[in-house]
């Protein structure tokens, strides 16, 4: 692309993209997210091409971003049409083709069909986990392929800096982000506009500017799917960052796990240079400013913004202690402002669409959507984006489609290692910044983890003070030593060798460590387990007094048996299980030896009458 | 000691690439990573005399971070999602399973060096859960059954080679 | 000078100094273990919290490396100060269950070993107060030795754990080293430290072994003395 030296040279470009678009093109877009590679996505892409051919049919297809749907991967959508089909195979594909693209004509097998009605939906926007949803920040994921600046520049990218740059003043710029009230989505919540401020206020040179795309928090993967899906967006809301703030240079922290992000973001970073968006003279204006990618380690706490910093520097992401503000002092000392990836990707629809508008979306404190990822025992898994202020029940329930295999839900986990769990009885709070605060857990980076009666509450908090205790740096005490005992009691609990008065210690150990710990790793490592026992205290009480797990999680405390009605002699699960534990003829009810069993669960997945046990 | 020689010449090769500044640590480490699939000590003495930071320092970050290895590893690398959304949909059962099926724990390298065995926090394809990844490749749903066939399939495509 | 109220007094302290520091010149006494005077301050051991009170919000700050403020109110010794310090202590002597000073110290607070925390058995007494770190990095100017791995498998050692060549021997960690957790053996012509055997020096004039010859080696490269005029002891100097 050749440089672009004006606002209204921009205007032009995307203009003429326009030009050549035609809305009544046929054209196919398959989801080529995460997820639906995981289902095999590119092999359905290629084989979409090659039939495509082969009918002699010049009709693009488009691999993009995740669509969010993911439960039900690969994702193909025709159109304009907007033909929207679900778990699309290989063998699909000639149909899709001959029919679909060629005729218009509709493959009911491939639609969505609603679990209650039984009815098929045509259209992505009539799915109900689409319905309530608002995708201001992740709607155009679908539409663009990612590796192209044109795909962005259609759809009205980069008109945001365009504006900023031609006619807002730096200042300006701040100040319609505070009025827009954009609160950061990396975890704190904290005022994007005032962070701005302050390090426009600062004395130093050079600034530096950062997206936060660590996105450690487990069962999270809203900033991998923007980075991935939509590289620009982020990009942009940088560029424009950097010019309210005076910021020349920038840097996106990636998460170690996520190659494709990078790939990405890199061929984004170049186009967007190459188009004169980015680099000396963006626009044709004396602002320059640059970006770069740094992949991270391996490490949760380098989330944490002065461990990023250390990182960025080359050295172990170790935090310290901050009472001089990152916005004064970040970055090799110098003022730096840190946002996460889906707070910079607000950025431009908070400038071209301004404050006011912005405004109506959302809560009294919190406004904009969010984007959340709905996982764990739950029917759609997916990313979804929300207005803040939804009610967790429309979101797990309407959206989520509710627990699969009608069992029971049990607690929603909210906020990552940093969060806690939220039971059924709370299901109608409003989701925001502060209400999940008040009852004991955060927004975080937007996990919503789903448990149901299957899942045992005490394990959950053992599993995230095991992830803890495996991420402290170890720099400080109370953090490295103190959720290291924290774990030591839950691991007896699990085992059934937990002792009258451990909650109470717990509680006691959470206090000094939330209160003594360095940085907010420490700070918020008790969460999960203050949650849990204020709302699941009678769990832990059934595994230390009763040596009970109600949920039948926790191996010591649970046995396996063979419910003999049920059971019609297969034999399936004597050949499956490992240690041999399982006898019995054919054709007989058969028993398991407890004192072999090692309770693995192998028999359970074997068995077709469902008369395998656990108590 | 032709080995060690191999080692030198494509690390410095690598510390030249990124001009050398001290900040460019964790990336020189990460391409080492790449090209020899671990760190090796060779290599490492050789960072820290061309980049001029103390073997203390180079040691500390290969350590501190989890996406180094300084032990060779297997052919194939097995990594296991234990994030939230696939450890309470039972990636702990996986990940014995795998344990037993190649003896080994995460972190280790099984004897013949087909196998490494690690744990990742999330890969971001929850939907899928639980999730394993061989390679570059993603296997959903797993199941026990699952783990079996998977390995048996791998193995047989070695001792074809 | 800066006002402040701590415990209840009025407190003047000079600009740019530490809290640490304000509270101790005003007779208070604060635990510490990792604030060594001759390193830069890391804030690990978290035994010198205080709570502070800044209009109506009130906080627990690391006193080592919060700067004074005209007119924060300070208390040394509140219930949630006490409660993290008690922690801090339970955990150290888990760890450290064969530390005289931990022993001390606990003593000295009115607290005792938490029954439920199994004691360790393989950390020594190194509570990672990083002291030796720094100072080998910051006084001595080396950085033989490290801290490696993260959590609660955090080490100090040499890189690899094995003997190092940046290492001279002289023994400046085992100076700072709160809990005698390093280890160094000296027989005449011979001192062994981090695993590593050093020749030491005789005295040209008494004969007696002082330095170990590396040490001497490194200050004759850094300060352009030669080996000649470094070979005398202090006392024959
Ligand atoms: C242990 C720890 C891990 C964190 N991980 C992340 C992360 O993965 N992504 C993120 O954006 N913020 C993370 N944060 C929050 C950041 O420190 C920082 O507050 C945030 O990036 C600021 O951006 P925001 O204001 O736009 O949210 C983490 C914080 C802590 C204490
Ligand atoms: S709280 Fe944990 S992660 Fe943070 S500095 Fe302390 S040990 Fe490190
Ligand atoms: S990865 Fe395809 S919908 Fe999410
Ligand atoms: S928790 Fe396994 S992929 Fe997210």
């Amino acid at each position: 692309m050749t440089k672009i030296t004006t606002a209204q040279a921009l205007r032009q470009v995307q203009e003429d993209l326009k030009k050549n678009f035609d809305p009544t093109k046929k054209l196919v877009t398959i989801c080529a997210g995460t997820g639906c590679r995981g289902y095999g996505c590119i092999k359905v892409k290629e084989e979409l091409e090659a039939e495509m051919k082969k009918q002699n049919m010049d009709v693009e297809v488009r691999a993009t971003g995740c669509f969010g749907f993911c439960e039900k991967g690969p994702l193909v959508i025709i159109h304009p049409e907007k033909i929207f089909y679900q778990q699309v195979k290989i063998k699909d594909v000639p149909d899709i083709v001959s029919k679909t693209v060629a005729n218009g004509e509709v493959l009911e097998k491939l639609l969505y069909r609603d679990p209650e009605t039984k009815e098929t939906v045509l259209k992505e926007e009539d799915v109900p986990f689409y319905k309530k949803q608002l995708r201001l920040v992740f709607g155009q994921n679908g539409m663009i392929d990612p590796t192209r600046i044109e795909d962005y520049l259609i759809i009205g990218g980069y008109t945001a800096l365009a504006k900023t740059l031609s006619e807002m003043s730096p200042e300006g710029v701040i100040s319609e982000v505070k009025k827009a009230g954009l609160r950061g989505r990396g975890g704190g919540g904290f005022a994007a506009g005032i962070k701005w401020e302050g390090s426009r206020r600062a004395h130093g040179s050079p600034k530096y500017v950062i997206a936060n795309g660590d996105e450690g928090d487990p069962g999270a993967y809203m900033d991998r799917s923007l980075m991935e899906g939509n590289p620009h967006s982020i990009i942009e809301g940088m560029i424009i960052g950097a010019y309210a703030i005076g910021a020349s240079e920038g840097y996106i922290y990636v998460r170690n796990e996520y190659p494709l992000a990078v790939l990405h973001l890199t061929m984004a970073i170049s186009a967007a240079k190459e188009a004169g968006l980015l680099g000396k003279n963006i626009l044709g204006t004396d602002f320059s400013f640059d970006i770069h990618i740094n992949k991270g380690g391996g490490a949760f706490v380098c989330g944490e913004s002065s461990a990023l910093f250390a990182s960025i520097e080359g050295r172990a992401g170790e935090p310290r202690a901050k009472y001089v503000h990152a916005v004064e002092k970040g970055l090799w000392d110098k003022p730096t402002v840190l946002n996460n990836v889906e707070t910079w990707a607000n950025v431009p629809l908070i400038i071209s669409r301004g404050a006011d508008w912005y405004n109506t979306i959302g809560t009294e404190g919190s406004k904009g959507t969010k984007i959340f990822s709905l996982v764990g025992k739950i029917n759609n898994t997916g990313l979804i984006e929300v207005p803040m202020g939804m009610t967790l029940r429309e979101i797990i329930h309407d959206m989520g489609g509710g627990i699969p295999n009608g069992r029971k839900f049990k607690a929603v986990q909210t906020g990552g290692p940093s969060g806690g769990c939220i039971p059924e009885n709370l299901l109608d709070l409003p989701v925001d910044f502060d209400k999940l605060y008040e009852v004991g857990s955060m927004m975080g980076s937007g996990g919503m983890i789903v448990m149901d009666d299957k899942s045992c509450m005490v394990d959950v908090a053992r599993y995230f003070l095991n992830f803890l205790q495996e991420e402290s740096c170890g720099k400080c005490v109370p953090c490295r030593e103190g959720v290291r005992r924290m774990r030591e009691i839950l691991d007896d609990i699990c085992a059934g060798k937990g002792r009258e008065g451990d909650v109470d210690l717990l509680e006691h150990i959470s206090t000094g460590v939330a209160d003594g710990s360095l940085c907010a790793l420490g700070g918020s490592a008790p969460n999960p387990v203050l949650s849990t026992i204020k709302y699941f205290r009678d769990e832990y009480e059934a595994h230390i007094k009763d040596h009970r797990c109600p949920a039948g999680v926790c191996k010591a405390l649970i046995t396996y048996s063979i419910d003999a009605e049920k059971c019609t002699g297969c034999m399936l699960c004597s050949r499956v299980c490992s240690v041999g534990a399982i006898h019995g003829e054919k054709k007989r009810a058969h028993v398991i030896d407890d004192d072999t069993c090692t309770r693995c669960g192998a028999c359970i997945e074997s068995c077709k009458f469902d008369a395998i046990l656990v108590k | 000691m032709k080995k060690t020689a191999n080692f030198t010449a494509k690390t410095k090769a690598i510390v030249k690439k990124h001009g050398g500044d001290r900040s460019a640590l964790i990336a020189v480490l990460q391409d080492i990573q790449e090209t020899f699939n671990y760190l090796p000590k060779e290599a490492m003495n050789t960072v820290s005399t061309m980049m001029g930071i103390p073997a203390s320092r180079v040691y500390e970050v290969a350590t501190f971070y989890n996406a180094f290895s300084l032990n060779p590893r297997g052919k194939h690398i097995v990594k296991i999602c234990v994030g939230t959304a696939c450890h309470v949909r039972g990636a702990s059962a996986i990940q014995d399973k795998f344990e037993q099926k190649l003896l080994i724990k995460p972190g280790e390298t099984n004897q013949d060096q087909q196998f490494t065995l690690e744990l990742v926090n999330c890969v971001g394809a929850c939907a899928l859960g639980p999730v394993v990844v061989i390679d570059t490749e993603y296997h959903g749903q797993m199941t026990m059954n699952k783990v079996d066939k998977i390995i048996n399939e791998i193995n047989k495509e070695g001792a074809q080679q | 000078m800066i006002n402040m109220i701590i415990d209840g007094k009025n407190v003047t302290a000079p600009k740019d100094t530490m809290l640490l520091e304000a509270i101790r010149g005003a007779g208070i006494s604060v635990p510490t273990l990792c604030a060594h005077e001759s390193v830069s301050r890391s804030g690990a051991c978290r035994l010198c919290v205080v709570e502070i009170k800044k209009g109506n919000r009130t906080r627990i700050v690391t006193s080592c490396l919060y700067g004074v403020e005209e007119g924060l109110i300070v208390n040394t010794k509140s219930d949630r100060v006490k409660n993290v310090r008690r922690l801090v202590m339970e955990l150290l002597l888990a760890r450290c269950p064969e530390s005289d000073l931990l022993q001390k110290m606990a003593k000295e607070m009115g607290i005792e070993a938490q029954p439920r925390f199994t004691p360790d058995t393989d950390k020594g007494t190194c509570i990672l107060c990083r002291s030796c770190v720094r100072v080998c990095e910051e006084v001595v100017g080396v950085s033989a030795i490290g801290l490696f791995a993260r959590g609660s498998r955090k080490t100090v050692g040499t890189p690899f754990m094995e003997q190092s060549d940046a290492c001279i021997g002289c023994g400046a960690c085992v100076y700072v080293c709160p809990t005698n957790h390093i280890v160094m053996t000296s027989t005449g012509e011979k001192r062994k430290i981090w695993g590593r055997n050093f020749k030491m020096q005789a005295c040209s004039k008494c004969g007696k072994f002082f330095a170990p010859v590396d040490q001497l080696k490194f200050i004759s490269k850094k300060t352009g003395t030669s080996m000649e005029d470094l070979a005398v002891c202090t006392e024959c100097r």
